[in-house]
């Protein structure tokens, strides 16, 4: 019988350490995290562009850390955002939602055919990061390095002078790709498949 | 003519993949011979089972895979697998022993892993390990002892016979390993008369367990080839064997009721496991320092289990534990790279 | 020499066949001067120079043909003399392989130098001004980054106490720097001089391999010749490679590590590459810019394997010609050593201030990379890494690309030496994975960079809408509470004085309404009319728009023939006010003439405007309306002299008014013109910053403009008036 109480009480005394143990290390390494918001905030692309249907990033990361929305509606940050958000939210990532638009292959950044320019302001209104520079009837023009290439330009233009080019950031820009996968798999692979097909 | 374009640097030394495959398995020729030496050709059939089988399965599944299989073939790492498997298991391990610890070595061990260079465990051993759990007679009474001791020799033709087809007759060669005998009994005697039985005792009345040793020394010689050939480093293998040393000085220095250390050293799979096996290098830590205690973690494991375990040998389970650390390990044993005060510990913190 | 210099040895390293013997046979001998020379603006580390020269001009050997933008930047000067003929993208010697702007010159074989400044005695010069004369040069650092070397020198003489001269060329195939010691060893030692003049170091070293005791030997000697040097120590080093990398060097020679991200400065050591001291010896002792360099041709598809100096500019073509390559063997061609350099995929790419070295590699002198194998982590790289990385760790991070856990394993510390790919046994490019997690952890870093920017933007941009519409708000509260109150005040007014004020007021405010609603119509009827004439005057008129506006004109007319006829009506109602009012006084007052004449003016307009119109309508009244657009004239005439007859008169009665008047305009003009200035400088301020308010503040100078003009006029009349 006296085998039973020893069991018992040994293992609350073992449990009273443990949790004195536990209870200590919450306290002595909380981890003193941003917000939630602020941690989604930094993952998005910020180019503040809408298409999310929020007014800019931060309402979209709020919208997230509430649950009220979906990790895939961010199309400039593309795959690669979903997996960070994912990441982070121990959430399984989603394919990008199609309804808010596709992941472009390269950054873009918007061009202002300047003749064309009738200098009516409207894209310097529509512009959410202040990256169009101009006044009224005189031409405006994009500060490249300030543009997120969010597209809200385009459609206030009415004389539809602004074109969203390819970043081309030349030598300076430029460095090697990731080496093919191993080789010779590649090579039969694809000709498997080419097969197959 | 089209110019190459492809990055730095340009030239690279001749020694591939397989080239070190190929060298370990050259290294592995004296311990081959001296085990046939003493103990028939068991080692051999198994060795040419196993290595069929590697490669059967191999095929099998790059062709599943759809890989090249030449060229994965090409590399020898199936067949060194298969043939460290063979020299784990007893000569006289009936084949479908053999089978099933190579066919689960390449099959599940490496490839369900993502094949060479993604296994976390030592294929030889997870095959080893599971035979040896799963199949325990056969795993213990196929040693034969050695030819010392024997009326004679074992013939080419036996030796099939005892692995393919009739068992019988095997009992009148069989032994325990010296590790195992003298462990089991130590507890009722003292050294001194353990050393009175034949096992121990050789022919010309002086060796003691003398073709353990001498194929301890064959292993020896192959490690000594590699170190010179700089396939691989000397932490693992002297901290391993440092540390085992250790282990049995301080608490087996009384060989009337511990083994004792020279047989630690050179009466089993010691010698083997430290230059061919602890040293897989997909498995184990890579840096400096993390090897040190791979090594060490590896001979205290194979220190403890042997004596106050119930299996005849360690190493396998001892290396298998290791493995499990062996990521954790390099993470914090990260040199110091030029230029900084300190080495980085452990992974980035994230978030 | 160096018989006690202790050495520490650096962690790894490799030993690959060096094969230099091939191209230290022969001398250096002159390339000769090339049909073109493509000179590339970006030949070093730093912002790109940018060309003082447009194509056609001719330019003489040695002139300034590009200048470095800001310190980190170098000069480009012409290594022969000829004309420019195109200034324009081409391939460069770059691992990309991609074309960069460059400057063409078409050699005119003259080589007719420009006119040299030398320094005849360095040591009377101050520091400052041999740096100058090394940055005139464009001097760059001559072993590989191409480092402008003024920065480098540009250290704090204080905290320097070594010079370290990289001598190690520990490249195989690359004996540029070996044959240029051998044949010009007391140049180098000049330039070293020049170096330590302007450092001021407590120790001078010179690092080299011992692969290359010649050249070692001729160092001593020329150093034993000179009388008067500072102690140049020469210390042979065991053969390794990479001793010849700069932090490599540092720790064989003082056994010190540069620390991660730092430069070698903080340990109070300057490092330069041989050849950058040889290029310091040129500029300064001979006055020659850094014009040509020593390269070594080599490889199994070369045939006569040497040293050649070459024009920099020179495309790789003239030097494969003349070393007598055979291209067709040529498998691979690279530009560097074999372990750094990189590939060129075409010949005419031009050598460059860092080019040592080209080799011309057959197939089986440089095989076509094997298959990639898995990594077996082996930790052979591991062995080899003179960084003391773990390269197989960060191949995994690379090829996953999992760029945090690769910054967190040092990969910005790999130097990129390539001694892990050397001996990987599985033919895994490493240093490529290393290049490309690199150049994505830049990528990434600068994204963020962008968007935190652009986050700061966006958020100033609300914060700055907000307060604008805040500001509104109160605006629009206080002119509302203002409204109210005049009214408030207007009932007080009517209450106390019953009648007269109210009726007297309203006409003439009418009439002003009227007179802009007039006038805007006007104006709307005028830019339709615009409108039409340049529709219908384009190419393509596009009737359907020209019918639309022509009904909108019709409506804008009608709308200003009713403004027209209110206003008339109003300015009757008011003629008959003042009429009667004035009916008191004289007849003949100025006011009563003026309001003569304004009537007369304002028929005449609208008679004008009535012609105007019939002409443009074509209609039959033309005639009639002529004649009346006459008398209407004929009668503000009469007016004006009436007018101008009245007002000499009362001028003789009251100059002095009009003094004070003028007096009173010139500070009304002075008041509008400050308000002029205060309003183009807000205008400007608003420009800057980039706010919305830009437009409406042009707006307003406009209009400040306008007042400030009329209140001008109005001066220099009342002057011209006051002469009178």
């Amino acid at each position: 019988m006296s085998d039973i109480f020893i069991a018992v009480g040994a293992l609350v005394v073992l449990s009273l350490i443990f949790g004195a143990v536990l209870g200590f290390a919450a306290i002595r390494f909380k981890v003193e995290g941003n917000p939630l918001v602020e941690q989604i905030d930094a993952l998005l692309p910020q180019t503040q562009c809408g298409q999310c249907s929020y007014p800019g990033c931060s309402p979209y990361a709020e919208a997230i850390a509430n649950g009220e929305e979906g990790i895939n509606k961010c199309p400039p940050g593309g795959e690669s955002t979903i997996q960070a958000i994912a990441d982070l939210l121990g959430v399984e990532p989603e394919p990008l939602d199609a309804e808010h638009g596709t992941e472009k292959e390269s950054a873009m950044v918007a061009v202002i055919r300047e003749d064309e320019c009738i200098g009516c302001t409207k894209c310097i209104q529509a512009c959410p990061v202040d990256a169009i520079l101009g006044a009224a009837k005189q031409m405006h023009t994009v500060i490249e390095s300030e543009c997120t290439g969010c597209d809200l330009c385009l459609d206030p233009c009415p004389v539809d002078c602004i074109d969203m080019l390819p970043i081309n950031g030349g030598l300076p820009a430029w460095h090697w790709d990731k080496p093919g996968q191993i080789i010779a798999t590649d090579a039969t692979n694809n000709a498997n498949e080419g097969k197959a097909a | 003519m089209k110019l190459l374009n492809i990055s730095s640097p340009h030239t690279t030394r001749a020694l591939s993949t397989s080239n070190v495959m190929l060298n370990v398995l050259l290294a592995l020729i004296p311990g081959i011979i001296a085990l046939t030496y003493f103990f028939g050709p068991g080692h051999i059939i198994q060795i040419v089972i196993a290595s069929s089988v590697a490669i059967a399965c191999e095929a099998l599944v790059m062709k599943a895979r759809k890989r090249p299989i030449l060229f994965y073939l090409k590399d020898y790492s199936a067949l060194l697998t298969a043939v460290l498997l063979a020299l784990s298991l007893p000569p006289y391990a009936p084949y479908w022993v053999t089978i099933v610890a190579t066919g689960f070595a390449i099959i599940v061990g490496k490839h369900l892993y993502g094949g060479l260079g993604q296994n976390p465990f030592n294929p030889a051993m997870v095959g080893f390990a599971l035979v040896l759990v799963s199949f325990p007679v056969p795993m213990t009474t196929s040693w034969s002892a050695p030819s010392e001791l024997l009326a004679t020799g074992i013939s080419f033709s036996d030796a099939l016979g005892f692995i393919f087809s009739s068992r019988e007759g095997l009992d009148a060669i069989t032994s325990a390993t010296p590790l195992d005998a003298y462990k089991h009994q130590v507890a009722l005697s003292t050294a001194q008369e353990i050393y009175q039985n034949p096992l121990f005792k050789g022919a010309d009345q002086s060796s003691i367990v003398l073709a353990w040793q001498w194929v301890s020394a064959g292993f020896l010689l192959g490690g000594a080839y590699l170190l010179w050939k700089r396939i691989f480093t000397w932490h693992i293998p002297l901290s391993l064997l440092a540390t085992l040393v250790l282990c049995s000085l301080i608490f087996g220095w009384d060989a009337d009721s511990y083994v004792p250390t020279s047989l630690h050293l050179l009466a089993g799979a010691t010698i083997l496991g430290a230059f061919f096996i602890a040293t897989d290098p997909v498995s184990a830590s890579t840096t400096p320092l993390g090897k040190l205690i791979y090594g060490a973690g590896i001979g205290i494991f194979i220190y403890i289990i042997r004596t106050w375990g119930s299996y005849p040998d360690a190493v396998a389970f001892a290396v298998l534990l290791m493995n499990f650390a062996a990521p954790f390990i390099d993470q914090y044993t990260q040199p110091r790279t030029y230029g900084h005060a300190k080495p980085k510990r452990g992974l980035a913190a994230k978030d | 020499m160096n018989t006690s210099f202790q050495l520490h040895d650096f962690v790894g390293g490799i030993h690959p066949t060096d094969n230099k013997v091939q191209s230290t046979n022969t001398p250096i001998s002159f390339a000769g001067i090339p049909s073109k020379l493509i000179l590339p603006l970006t030949q070093h580390i730093g912002t790109q120079s940018k060309p003082l020269v447009s194509p056609g001009d001719t330019v003489l050997k040695g002139q300034l043909i590009a200048e470095a933008q800001g310190f980190i930047s170098a000069n480009l000067h012409a290594p022969t003399s000829g004309t420019i003929s195109a200034i324009e993208a081409r391939p460069v010697a770059h691992q990309s392989g991609l074309s960069d702007i460059c400057i063409e010159i078409t050699p005119d074989n003259n080589d007719t130098w420009v006119e040299r400044t030398r320094i005849t005695d360095y040591k009377k010069c101050d520091a400052t001004q041999l740096i100058n004369a090394i940055q005139a040069a464009g001097i760059t650092g001559m072993g590989g980054a191409g480092f402008p070397s003024h920065v480098k020198v540009s250290a704090d003489p204080a905290q320097i106490n070594t010079l370290i001269i990289n001598a190690a060329e520990c490249e195989p195939y690359i004996t540029s720097d070996d044959m240029l010691i051998q044949e010009r060893a007391q140049d180098v030692i000049s330039g070293i001089h020049v170096l330590a003049h302007i450092l001021e170091p407590k120790n001078i070293l010179i690092g080299i391999e011992d692969n290359k005791p010649k050249a070692a030997d001729a160092l001593i000697e020329a150093i034993e010749k000179d009388a008067d040097t500072p102690d140049i120590q020469v210390v042979i080093i065991p053969t390794k490679y990479p001793s010849g990398g700069e932090k490599q060097l540092i720790q064989i020679l003082t056994g010190k590590e540069v620390p991660a991200g730092g430069l070698p400065s903080e340990l109070g050591i300057v490092c330069h590459n041989l050849g950058t001291a040889y290029a310091v010896h040129n500029a300064v002792i001979k006055g020659e810019p850094l014009i040509s360099r020593i390269t070594t041709i080599t490889g199994n598809a070369c045939a006569q394997p040497q040293n050649y100096e070459v024009l920099i500019g020179t495309p790789v073509e003239h030097l494969l010609n003349i070393s007598n390559t055979d291209i067709e063997k040529t498998s691979r061609l690279v530009m560097g050593g074999p372990m750094m350099g990189f590939t060129l995929d075409q010949i005419q790419t031009p050598i460059i201030k860092a080019s040592n070295c080209i080799i011309a590699a057959t197939k089986q002198e440089l095989p076509d990379p094997a298959m990639e194998q898995a990594c077996i982590r082996c930790g052979m790289c591991t062995e080899v890494c003179p960084a003391q990385l773990l390269p197989q760790q960060l191949y995994w991070f690379s090829k996953s690309s999992n760029l945090e856990q690769a910054e967190a394993h040092n990969i910005a510390d790999c130097i990129e030496c390539g001694a892990c790919s050397y001996v990987c046994p599985s033919n895994i490019p490493l240093v490529q994975y290393y290049r490309f997690a690199k150049g994505e952890i830049k990528q990434t870093n600068e994204d963020k960079k962008k968007s935190d920017r652009a986050k700061i933007r966006f958020e100033t941009r609300l914060a700055r809408q907000e307060r604008e519409q805040a500001e509104k708000d109160a605006k629009r509260a206080a002119r509302a509470e203002a409204a109210a109150k005049k009214q408030a005040e207007k009932k007080a007014a009517a209450a106390a004085n019953p009648e007269g004020a109210v009726e007297k007021k309203i006409p003439t405010a009418d009439l002003q309404l009227l007179q802009k609603k007039f006038d805007a119509t006007k104006a709307a009827v005028a830019k339709s009319k615009d409108k039409i004439a340049a529709l219908e005057a384009s190419e393509s008129p596009d009737t359907d728009k020209i019918e639309l506006l022509k009904g909108a004109l019709e409506k804008a007319q009608t709308k200003m023939k009713d403004a027209a006829k209110a206003m008339a009506e109003a300015k009757k109602a008011e003629k008959a006010t003042s009429t009667a009012n004035a009916d008191k006084g004289d007849p003949n007052s100025p006011e009563r003439l003026k309001n003569k004449l304004e009537l007369a003016q304002s028929r005449l307009t609208t008679a004008q405007t009535r012609l105007d119109e019939a002409k443009a309508e074509n209609s039959d009244k033309v005639a009639a309306l002529e004649t009346a657009v006459a008398n209407q004239k004929q009668r503000v005439q009469d007016a004006l002299k009436a007018l101008d007859e009245s007002i000499q008169q009362t001028n003789q009665q009251n100059t002095t008014e009009i003094k004070v008047d003028t007096e009173a305009l010139k500070q009304k003009v002075l008041a509008a013109q400050t308000r002029v200035d205060k309003a183009s400088e807000r205008l400007n301020m608003a420009k800057e910053q980039n706010l919305e308010t830009v437009g409406a503040l042009q707006t307003g100078l406009e209009k400040q403009q306008a007042k400030l003009d009329e209140a001008k006029a109005t001066l220099a009349s009342a002057t011209l008036e006051d002469a009178k």
